[in-house]
């Protein structure tokens, strides 16, 4: 690893997940009138575990034939989201709460950014030495 | 997936929610139409919506929505008579669409408003990916 990538911590990690999130958000709000469509969400704690554990536990293919372990994303486990209401058409979007997940997810990556930026006026400060 | 994906998802959203907007303006349009038979009565479409799957190697991912295929309204076709109408069947009877205004209504408050939220989806996205661009700077 080199030095440039250990500098700036985990925010691209953090940044690379979010926009996986919203992604994944985007995709149930696209849906939200899909009959038997289930809505999915990242869960945190398995993504903060599985970046905790690095690469060690994840299995690398060596054969583009092989087998990919199902369900074992680079941020764990997409989980389908509980609903609180029940609907008759069987979707399980729930379109505020969604939009809710959505903007949250778009502040934590702005945040991120935010971070970033600190670490690269850090970074150039010390290059430049002004 | 990423950001970078956002606009092709929700693209197919937006496409899959005006065409629904456009059948509904078509079943009002026709909710007058009267017919000479019960085959022929006007029957209101009805979009119906699957989601795009993509292989990946982490199982089907959900790349978007689309309308697979139109379908009827299977609600009972009204009959009056009027005799006198020229397209009265034998019996004096024509047939009406079975259009139900109401539910059409309800249908496009829902439709535009899923199209909001979807346009709101893509320009939260366009600013994080300005503000990506931006980094460093």
């Amino acid at each position: 690893m080199s030095l440039l990538d250990t500098a700036f911590g985990v925010s691209p990690l953090t940044l690379r997940y979010r926009s996986e999130r919203s992604a994944q958000l985007a995709a149930n709000i696209a849906n939200a009138a899909t009959p038997g469509y289930l809505a999915k969400d990242y869960d945190f704690d398995s993504a903060l575990r599985h970046a905790i554990a690095g690469s060690e536990s994840t299995l690398h293919s060596e054969h583009p034939h092989h087998i990919p372990v199902q369900g074992q994303g680079e941020f764990g486990d997409t989980l389908y989201r509980v609903p609180t209401k029940a609907v008759s058409n069987g979707n399980t979007v729930e379109e505020e709460i969604e939009q809710a997940a959505f903007s949250e997810n778009a502040l934590r990556y702005q945040s991120s950014l935010q971070f970033l930026n600190g670490s690269i006026r850090s970074l150039r400060l010390a290059i430049k030495g002004e | 997936m990423g950001i970078a994906n956002i606009y092709r998802i929700t693209g197919t959203a937006l496409n899959s929610h005006s065409k629904q907007l456009d059948l509904i303006a078509k079943n009002m349009a026709n909710s007058q139409v009267i017919s000479g038979s019960e085959a022929t009565a006007y029957r209101a479409l009805r979009p119906i919506f699957t989601p795009i799957l993509d292989a990946t190697m982490q199982g089907d991912e959900v790349m978007g929505v689309q309308v697979e295929a139109l379908g009827v309204s299977t609600a009972q076709i009204e009959k009056q008579r009027m005799p006198e109408h020229p397209l009265a069947d034998g019996n004096g009877y024509v047939y009406l669409a079975n259009v139900n205004m109401v539910e059409e209504m309800t249908n496009m408050i829902q439709a535009s408003r899923a199209y909001q939220s979807n346009v709101e989806v893509m320009n939260t996205s366009k600013d994080l990916m300005l503000r990506t661009l931006t980094l460093g700077q």
